[in-house]
C-alpha cells in the first residue's frame, strides 16, 4: 500500500465474539420495519385526507346541493365494533406473551369475526345509499375513501386469517417468536385509527 | 512515508476472487450487491432507452416546423423520456443501486435489514418499465400529456396509454417505498457497533434523508394516482373542473411527491460525491456534521416548498410568499455542502482521474442549476419563465448536469469495487469531455431561448428560434455519441481491465478493506474500522489521531 497514511490492509478487525458466526444472526428488525412502512401507508390517506378537505373547502356548498344525508346507526355501530376490535386483539398479544397459544387464537378469531362483521355492515351500507360513485364530488371522495378503507381492513382479515392458519402447527408461534401476531395486531391498529379520522371527516363534520 | 508517494497503479495480476456468476444476476437473489448490480444495469438500459426519446425530441426540435415526428408522437416522446429518466433512471440508480451496494458494506454489515424484501423491491422495476415502453404499442400511443400529467389535458388524450402510464409509476413508486423502508432500516439498526451515527459515511446519512422523503411523499402520489384513475376509468371527477371536481388538487398532491423526488434523485449522489471527493483530493472531508445535518435539512425543507411549481395556478399571494421563501432558504444548507466540497477539494493533492472529474463537473453543473433554482423560486421571474425553456435548463441543469454526473462519477469510483477491475482511464476522460461540451451545448442555450419566451412542450416554434435550437440539437448529439466510449470501456473493462485489487483508491471507508468484488457476506464477523472514513493525513500514534504534517520526520520513520 506505497506509503499510505494508514495501511488499508490493517484498517479493518474483527470484534470476536460479536458476530454469532450465521448470516442471519442480527436482531429481528421486522416489527419495525412493519412500523416504518405503515407511516408510508398512512401518509397515502393523509394525502387523500388533505383531498378531501380541499374539495371540502374550496366548494361553494358541502356536501353539494342534493346529497342526501349520511343515516348515523350502522356506520356508528360498525365503529364501535371496529374500535372495540382493537381492544380484542391487544388480547391475543398477551395471551401469546405467556404462551397461551389456545388464548391466542381465540381473541384473533373473534377479531376476525368484528372485522367480517364491519366489512358486511359497509357493503350493506354501500347497496342502501341513495348515491352513486359518480353523483357528485362528495359521493366520489366518500366511495373512494372509505372503498380504500375497506380494502385495508379486507387485508388485516387476511392476516389474521394467516396467522390463524399458521398456528395449527405445534410451536409455531411462542412467547418467544411471535412476529406475525405483533405485526397483524400493529396493522389492525393502524386501520382502526385510520377508521376514526375518516369517520370523524366524513360523517360527523 | 509521505501523500506524494500514493499511487493509483494496480495491484499486480493475481487473478479475480470468486465472483458472482453472471446468471445470478437473472434470478431472485437476496445478496444486496447482485442486487445493486442488477439495479445499476437495468436503470442504465432504460437509461439509453430514455436517450433514445430524447435524441428523437432534439430531431425534432433541430428545425422550427414539424418534420420529424407529428405532434401527436411528440407529446409522447417527450412524456415518456421524463418518466423513464426520473423513474427508471435516477431514482433506481441512486437509491436503488448505489444505495443497495453501498449501504451495507459502508455500515459494517452482512447484508441489507430484509434481503427478500429488497429483491422483490427490484423485480418490480422490469415489469413497470416494461409496461411503460408498450403503451407506445396501444392504439392511441403512450400518455402524452407530460410527466406531470395534469388534468384535465390527461382525461382528454388516448385512454389507455395515460391508463399504463400510472399503473407503471404505482409499480414504480411502490418499489421505491419498499427500498426506502429497506434503507431507513439498515442504516437505523444494522450499523456494526463501532460505527456510531455520527461516524457514519455521509452517503449513509444523504440515504437516510432521501429515504425519509421517499417514505413522507411517494404516498401521496400514489394517492393522486388512485384518484386519477378513477377520474379516467370510473368517470368520476375529482379533477375535471367539468364535474365540479378540482384541477389544483392534483397539482399541490403531485408536486407534494415531484419536488421532494426532486431531492430524492440528488440527495444519493450528494452522497457519494462526499465520498469521491476526500479519496481522489487526500483530505478529510470538510465539515463532516454539517454536511451530514445539511441533508436532514434539505430533507425537512424539501416537503413544505411544493407550491412554488404552481405560481401560476391561481395561488393566492400570501401562500406564494411563503412557498418562496421557503424554496430560497434550501439554498442555505444546499451551499453548505458546496462550500464543505470546496473546502475538502482546497489545497489537496488532486488527482485528476475519471471519478474526480466527473465530481468536480457534478460541483459546478450543480451550481448552474441550483442558481437558476433561486431564480425560478422568486414570483416575479418565474410568472416570467413558467413553462418556457429555462425551466427546460434548469431541470436539466440540476438532474443531468447534477444527478447524472454524480452518478457517471459512483460508477467510476466503485466499477474496481463491483468488478474487480480498473476501467480504462483516457477513455474515461474522453467520456468526460464529450459529456461536459454536450451537455453544455445542449442545455446552456436554453436559458436564452426561455428568456426570450419559447414555450416548452411544443413540437413547433418560431423560427426566430432556429440556429439556437439548431445548437442544442447538435449538443443532444455529442450527448448521445458520449455514452459510446463509456459503454465500450465498461463492457471491455468488465471483462478484462486490469485487476484493481482490494483497494486501487487508497481509500480509508470499510468497502475497500474487502476483496474486489467483495466475497458473499462481506464481512468475517463484525467489522472494527481502525481509522475514521475520511481520516486522509492523519495517523493513530497510541490512542492519539494525529495530523502528519505535525509530526516530525523521526515521529513517522520510527525514530531511525
Amino acid at each position: 500500500m506505497q506509503g499510505s497514511t494508514v495501511n488499508s490492509t490493517t484498517a479493518i478487525g474483527v470484534e470476536q465474539g460479536h458476530g454469532h458466526g450465521g448470516h442471519s444472526a442480527h436482531p429481528d428488525h421486522r416489527l419495525f420495519g412493519i412500523f416504518v412502512f405503515l407511516v408510508a401507508e398512512a401518509m397515502i390517506f393523509l394525502g387523500l385526507f388533505a383531498a378531501y378537505l380541499t374539495f371540502r373547502a374550496v366548494a361553494p356548498e358541502w356536501p353539494p346541493v342534493g346529497t342526501p344525508k349520511l343515516e348515523l346507526l350502522l356506520p356508528g355501530v360498525n365503529t364501535l365494533i371496529l374500535i372495540s376490535s382493537s381492544f380484542v386483539v391487544h388480547r391475543a398479544d398477551e395471551a401469546i406473551k405467556k404462551d397461551d397459544v389456545k388464548g391466542m387464537r381465540l381473541w384473533f378469531a373473534i377479531t376476525a369475526a368484528m372485522g367480517a362483521v364491519f366489512l358486511v355492515g359497509q357493503l350493506y351500507e354501500y347497496f342502501h345509499l341513495e348515491f352513486g360513485l359518480t353523483d357528485n364530488l362528495f359521493a366520489s371522495t366518500f366511495y373512494v375513501l372509505t372503498g380504500f378503507h375497506g380494502l385495508h381492513v379486507a387485508f388485516g382479515l387476511m392476516l389474521m386469517l394467516a396467522v390463524l392458519w399458521r398456528s395449527r402447527r405445534e410451536g409455531h408461534y411462542s412467547s418467544q417468536s411471535h412476529f406475525g401476531i405483533e405485526a397483524a395486531e400493529l396493522y389492525w391498529h393502524f386501520v382502526d385509527v385510520i377508521w376514526i379520522i375518516l369517520f370523524v371527516l366524513l360523517y360527523l363534520l | 512515508m509521505a501523500q506524494a508517494e500514493l499511487s493509483t497503479a494496480p495491484a499486480p495480476d493475481i487473478g479475480l476472487p470468486e465472483t458472482t456468476p453472471w446468471w445470478k444476476y437473472f434470478t431472485f437473489s437476496t445478496d444486496h450487491k447482485v442486487i445493486g448490480i442488477q439495479y445499476l444495469v437495468t436503470s442504465f438500459i432504460f437509461y439509453m432507452i430514455g436517450g433514445a426519446l430524447a435524441t428523437a425530441v432534439r430531431l425534432e426540435l433541430a428545425t422550427p416546423e414539424v418534420d420529424f415526428v407529428s405532434r401527436e408522437l411528440y407529446n409522447q416522446l417527450f412524456t415518456i423520456h421524463a418518466t423513464i429518466m426520473i423513474f427508471l433512471w435516477i431514482v433506481p440508480a441512486g437509491t436503488g443501486a448505489l444505495g443497495n451496494y453501498l449501504i451495507p458494506l459502508l455500515i459494517g454489515a452482512q447484508d441489507m435489514a430484509f434481503p427478500k424484501l429488497n429483491a422483490l423491491a427490484f423485480w418490480m422495476i422490469p415489469p413497470g418499465g416494461l409496461l411503460l415502453i408498450m403503451s407506445f404499442f396501444t392504439g392511441t400511443g403512450a400518455a402524452a400529456s407530460g410527466w406531470t400529467s395534469y388534468p384535465p389535458l390527461s382525461l382528454v388524450n388516448g385512454k389507455a396509454g395515460e391508463f399504463i402510464w400510472i399503473l407503471s409509476v404505482l409499480i414504480l413508486g411502490t418499489s421505491s417505498i419498499l427500498g426506502a423502508v429497506n434503507f431507513f432500516t439498515t442504516i437505523l439498526k444494522m450499523r456494526a457497533p463501532s460505527i456510531k451515527i455520527n461516524t457514519m459515511p455521509l452517503f449513509c446519512w444523504a440515504m437516510l434523508a432521501a429515504s425519509i422523503l421517499i417514505l413522507l411523499s411517494t404516498p401521496v402520489l400514489a394517492g393522486a394516482l388512485i384518484l386519477l384513475s378513477f377520474d379516467l376509468m370510473a368517470g368520476t371527477n375529482f379533477f375535471n373542473p367539468a364535474g365540479g371536481g378540482d384541477p389544483v388538487v392534483y397539482q399541490h398532491m403531485f408536486w407534494f411527491y415531484s419536488h421532494p423526488a426532486v431531492y430524492i434523485m440528488i440527495l444519493p449522489v450528494f452522497g457519494t460525491i462526499s465520498e469521491i471527493l476526500p479519496v481522489h483530493a487526500r483530505k478529510p472531508i470538510f465539515g463532516y456534521k454539517a454536511i451530514a445535518y445539511s441533508s436532514m435539512a434539505i430533507s425537512f425543507l424539501g416537503l413544505i416548498v411544493w407550491a412554488h411549481h404552481m405560481f401560476t395556478s391561481g395561488t393566492p399571494a400570501w401562500l406564494r410568499m411563503f412557498f418562496m421563501v421557503a424554496t430560497m432558504v434550501i439554498a442555505v444548507p444546499t451551499g453548505i455542502k458546496i462550500f464543505g466540497w470546496l473546502a475538502t477539494v482546497w489545497g489537496g493533492k488532486i488527482r485528476l482521474n475519471s471519478p474526480m472529474l466527473f465530481a468536480l463537473g457534478f460541483i459546478s453543473m450543480f451550481v448552474v442549476g441550483g442558481l437558476s433554482g433561486v431564480m425560478v423560486a422568486s414570483v416575479p421571474f418565474d410568472i416570467h419563465v413558467h413553462d418556457t425553456y429555462f425551466i427546460v435548463a434548469h431541470l436539466h441543469y440540476v438532474l443531468f448536469g447534477g444527478s447524472v454526473f454524480g452518478l457517471y462519477a459512483s460508477i467510476y469510483h466503485w466499477f474496481p469495487k463491483m468488478t474487480g477491475r480498473m476501467l480504462n482511464e483516457t477513455w474515461g476522460k474522453i467520456h468526460f469531455v464529450l459529456t461536459f461540451v454536450g451537455f453544455n451545448l445542449c442545455f446552456l442555450p436554453m436559458h436564452y431561448l426561455g428568456l426570450m419566451g419559447m414555450p416548452r412542450r411544443v413540437a413547433e416554434y418560431d423560427p426566430q428560434f432556429a440556429t439556437i435550437n439548431a445548437i442544442c440539437s447538435i449538443g443532444s448529439y455529442i450527448l448521445a455519441v458520449s455514452t459510446i466510449p463509456f459503454l465500450v470501456n465498461a463492457i471491455y473493462s468488465w471483462r478484462s481491465g486490469p485487476i484493481a485489487g482490494p483497494n486501487p483508491w487508497n481509500a480509508l471507508t470499510l468497502e475497500w478493506t474487502v476483496a474486489s468484488p467483495p466475497p458473499e457476506h462481506n464481512f468475517d464477523g463484525v467489522p472494527v474500522p481502525k481509522t475514521g472514513p475520511y481520516d486522509y493525513g492523519f495517523v493513530k500514534q497510541g490512542d492519539r489521531r494525529r495530523k502528519i504534517s505535525d509530526l516530525k520526520a523521526s515521529d513517522i520513520l520510527g525514530g531511525a
